[in-house]
């Protein structure tokens, strides 16, 4: 039977405000276990919660991105589990009225949009951290306390790479805010997924199984695909999907249970009677309106009217706000008027240099103006773009300019004929057969024997001209 | 008056033979010592007595309080010693902190006395039988209970172990013992006092209030403590007005209703003979005293235990054994998810450590409270009780429309005998049934002695008034107390 796959992502992100939620604590990651703790966050008996301001507004910064109705009146609630990691066996959270809900977010799949719902965004505080040591297990609550942004979508994804572009997405749009770290790595962005099938073309829905401990956007994508196979296997064999909480192993890369859910967990909610319920006013939320910056959306759409980039182009080139900022330096230094050039240098080597080294596009540490210097030379076709790409891993290792590259390594590009004409006769000596073809009408042959003169020459022939006097010589 | 004993007095006299250099410090502090090392071991007032007595002891610094000890409820952080609310659970808690209350007292010149008072297990009672340390004492009859669960901070102030105390007041837990004891019983509006440090039973209804020889004391005590504080969100940043200047002998035209849903069927005939001679008497002193309706009164019990047994099951989850206090099979724990309950053996160190540290009533209220609160069962008790409370708090706001306060008896009966009610929680929890309401509508509430029984019991009169206005039950109780003889009489012990 054909299966259709319906997905619903819970997104945690930890908002990186300088104290913790509901005390004064320090919110810093990676320190000393235990150091950044104080008898609120430990949930010492007599200590009371006071709600850290920023949080709040944060979260309805984040609502508002998303396009989601932020709620005037809302109040905290007790959510009830025992683990050594929560210190108080209740988690500050919002269960009623969260800040935020009925929002969405657009996602392009396949060049098309399609709407993802997002049901609530509520603030929390999170959990300590357990860290198990031979037979012992150890209680880290640094992180206990801190502001936690839950995100919950409606089970409006039908493919691994929807919840993925949601993902991304959801991403780029918090980095934008710059209320997140949202570094999965550092758990300062968590996703669980819910997954469930159902007969390709029908309404209902099919019994979920909840996916967790997935530390990338990759491994999301893959424990869904995973989930998909393994769901679909047992319903062709006519077996039945059992409601449980599934862990991915990261070695194993399947998905293995964690626990069975018998019915759902009652976590006791009720009102936090140590916080008052919170008004945030239409002038404040007017306010923390007019702080939101430009978002990738309507940056990309810009970057398409204002310098002419194809939209493709653009989704990559704002998906990142840092890389985002530094294109659009590139873009207006630039001095022509077709700004394509630049998109490509952008998107193609700078980008990939980029991943390479495991920084964005400021973190390479070039200039924009050194950058279109780069670029003026193989638009004034005085190197390859071949020869461009190891000017720029050049420049971006010995933090020389792209003049100061091609004349030491002497790569400036031969476009003269008499520099050529040895490379040219000795390619033709040696690819008789290959001349021959082209002559008797192989068009693909002339491509084989620049290819061969750029050899020659080191990547240093204008490969253009190598064409012409190939062509000269040949016809 | 040379031969009175200093801790017989109270605080404001003190105070004024302080300025006088008539008394010093140190006489004061070793005076209470005394008396405590005297009576306290058949009294039981405090929690532990072994633990921190030492004589000459002055604390504080310089300020209107400088020179006088304070006794202080055990559910009251005091930082470096123990705060242990009375429960084995407790076993050993230090505070790293003082709660909001104390540190005002310290910064007032007061000495805290680190000994504690007794009291039910977190609050939890109405008698002070409920107590890991045993059961406190009545003063006017040691086979009585003195009240509670502030029966030790009442017991104390009544005996003159104390010159002064702190306790706190959850469904009358001030006011009940005060009145059980003779002396004056104070709970603040909600929100009037920070509960900073204050350790929770319920949220929503705990106050911290003083318990004082007289109504001055009380006044003079509120005075420091009250006000608003960052660390509580629930206080309310409202002035406080100095509450000494409140107390004036007069209060005719107050216009004070009477709740006839406070004189019922049970009622003891001769705390009703009191009280009614106390409503006599506020005539005579020029009130308007006319009968009222609160029509809700009869839901106050089952609303209270709704509300309060459900924040009490939340705000007790965290004593687990993990972070402080009794860990009962002190092993270290390897956490495994994966294993069944029974194997885990992380789930048998709550369990063993839950079952050993909680007393009988603790462990009812759990689960009291958690069943409240469950899936199922939520809507038709937690949020019907919180509508039921709305209609409570409303039948005040009518009343206080036309009424400057109100006045009532405290409880329906003297105190009883120790050990009369500890196997019927129902008959215990009704001893508050003129208290609670104050709590669920959030008012300011005090408990004056106005009479003894023929048994020699003291029976106190109850006055409420609308939120934050303290300052008209200081001057109907000051009148009254001040054109009467209750609050003189003693105890002989």
């Amino acid at each position: 039977m054909e299966y259709e796959p319906v997905i619903g992502l819970e997104v945690h992100i930890q908002l990186k405000t300088r104290t913790k939620a509901f005390c004064a604590c320090l919110t810093d990651f990676g320190n000393q276990p235990n150091s950044q703790v104080c008898p609120v966050c430990l949930g010492f008996p007599g200590t009371l919660p006071v709600l850290n301001i920023i949080a709040l507004e944060y979260s309805v910064k984040v609502g508002l991105a998303l396009n989601c109705l932020v709620q005037e009146y809302t109040k905290f609630d007790r959510k009830h589990y025992y683990y050594p990691d929560l210190p108080k066996n209740y988690q500050i959270s919002q269960y009623e009225l969260p800040i935020s809900k009925d929002g969405f977010l657009d996602i392009n799949i396949d060049g098309l949009i399609k709407r993802i719902n997002i049901r609530r965004a509520h603030l929390e505080e999170d959990a300590g951290k357990l860290i198990h040591k031979d037979d012992l297990s150890l209680v880290d609550y640094n992180r206990a306390g801190i502001p936690l942004l839950e995100i919950v979508s409606d089970p409006d994804m039908n493919s691994p790479q929807e919840a993925y572009e949601y993902l991304t997405k959801l991403k780029s749009i918090i980095e934008y805010l710059d209320v997140s770290d949202c570094d999965m790595e550092k758990g300062s962005l968590r996703c669980d997924a819910n997954i469930s099938l159902r007969e390709r073309g029908s309404k209902g829905l099919g019994v979920k199984t909840e996916l967790k401990n997935m530390n990338s956007f990759k491994a999301v994508k893959d424990a869904l695909s995973f989930e998909i196979k393994r769901q679909s296997d047992l319903l062709d064999d006519g077996e039945k999907i059992i409601q449980d909480t599934r862990l991915w192993n990261t070695k194993e890369l399947k998905t293995l249970p964690m626990r069975t859910k018998e019915g759902a967990k009652d976590y006791r909610y009720f009102p936090e009677p140590d916080l008052p319920p919170f008004i945030i006013s239409p002038t404040k939320i007017t306010e923390i309106k007019k702080d939101i910056p430009e978002l990738p959306e309507v940056k990309a759409l810009r970057f398409q009217k204002e310098y002419g980039i194809l939209e493709y182009d653009s989704r990559i080139m704002v998906l990142n706000k840092k890389n985002s900022l530094f294109a659009e330096k590139c873009l207006t230094v630039y001095p022509d008027k077709d700004k394509k050039p630049v998109a490509n240098w952008l998107i193609g080597p700078m980008l990939s240099e980029a991943n390479s080294r495991n920084c964005d596009l400021p973190g390479l540490d070039i200039s924009p103006k050194d950058l279109i210097e780069l670029i003026g030379f193989t638009q004034r076709q005085e190197i390859s773009n071949l020869t461009a790409k190891s000017v720029l891993t050049d420049m971006l290792n010995s933090k020389k300019t792209a003049a100061e590259v091609i004349k030491e390594k002497n790569l400036v590009q031969i476009s003269d004929a008499s520099g050529l004409e040895n490379y040219i006769s000795d390619a033709i000596k040696e690819n008789c057969a290959v001349a021959n073809d082209f002559k008797n009408g192989k068009e693909n042959a002339l491509m084989f024997l620049v290819g061969e003169v750029m050899k020659k020459s080191k990547g240093k022939a204008n490969p253009k001209v190598v064409q012409d006097l190939l062509k000269r010589r040949l016809v | 008056m040379a031969s009175l004993h200093p801790n017989t007095l109270t605080a404001h006299e003190l105070l004024e033979k302080l300025k006088n250099k008539e008394i010093s410090a140190l006489d004061i502090v070793n005076f209470v010592f005394e008396k405590i090392k005297k009576t306290d071991p058949n009294l039981r007032a405090y929690a532990r007595l072994d633990a921190g007595l030492k004589d000459g002891q002055i604390m504080g610094k310089e300020g209107i309080l400088k020179g006088l000890p304070i006794s202080i409820k055990d559910n009251i952080c005091t930082e470096g010693y123990n705060t242990e609310c009375c429960s084995r659970i407790l076993d050993g808690f230090k505070p790293p902190y003082d709660a909001t209350v104390i540190r005002k007292l310290k910064e007032a010149g007061a000495t805290i006395l680190n000994i504690k008072t007794n009291m039910d297990e977190f609050a939890f009672g109405s008698s002070t039988e409920n107590s890991c340390f045993g059961p406190t004492r009545n003063p006017w009859n040691l086979d009585c209970v003195p009240g509670g669960s502030s029966g030790g901070s009442a017991a104390a102030v009544a005996a003159d172990e104390a010159i002064f105390a702190l306790g706190s007041d959850t469904g009358g837990s001030i006011r009940q013992p005060a009145s059980y004891c003779g002396v004056v019983g104070f709970k603040p509006t909600y929100g009037r006092v920070s509960r900073y440090g204050l350790i929770a039973f319920a949220s929503s209804l705990d106050q911290i209030g003083p318990i004082t020889k007289d109504v001055l004391d009380s006044a003079v005590l509120m005075n420091v403590i009250c006000g608003y504080d960052p660390l509580d969100s629930t206080s309310v940043n409202i002035k406080v007005p100095d509450y000494t200047k409140s107390l004036v002998k007069d209060i005719k035209g107050l216009r004070i209703g009477i709740p006839k849903e406070y004189f019922i069927e049970g009622m003891d005939p001769e705390i009703k003979k009191i009280t009614d001679e106390a409503v006599n008497q506020l005539k005579d002193l020029g009130a308007v005293c006319k009968p009222i309706s609160l029509a809700h009164t009869e839901y106050a019990v089952p609303v209270y235990y709704v509300l309060a047994t459900a924040e009490a099951s939340s705000n007790l989850a965290r004593f687990d054994g993990v972070q402080y206090g009794l860990r009962a099979e002190n092993s270290a724990v390897m956490i495994d998810k994966r294993k069944s309950e029974t194997d885990n053996k992380l789930i048998r160190m709550y369990k063993a450590t839950r079952g050993k540290g909680f007393g009988e009533e603790a462990k009812r209220r759990i689960i009291l409270g958690t069943f409240g609160l469950s899936h199922g069962y939520y809507d038709a008790y937690y949020l019907r009780a919180l509508k039921v409370r709305t209609l409570i708090k409303q039948d005040f706001d009518q009343i206080f429309k036309e009424f400057d306060c109100i006045a009532a008896p405290t409880t329906p009966t003297p105190a009883f005998k120790i050990g009369e009610r500890s196997q019927d929680p129902l008959s215990m929890y009704l001893s508050d049934i003129y208290t609670i309401s104050a709590n669920l509508a959030g008012l300011p509430a005090i408990s004056i002695p106005c009479g003894l029984t023929k048994d020699g019991l003291p029976a106190g009169l109850q006055i409420l008034a609308k939120p934050f206005s303290e300052e008209i039950i200081f001057r109907a109780a000051y009148t009254y107390e001040q054109n009467t003889p209750w609050h003189l009489q003693k105890p002989k012990i």
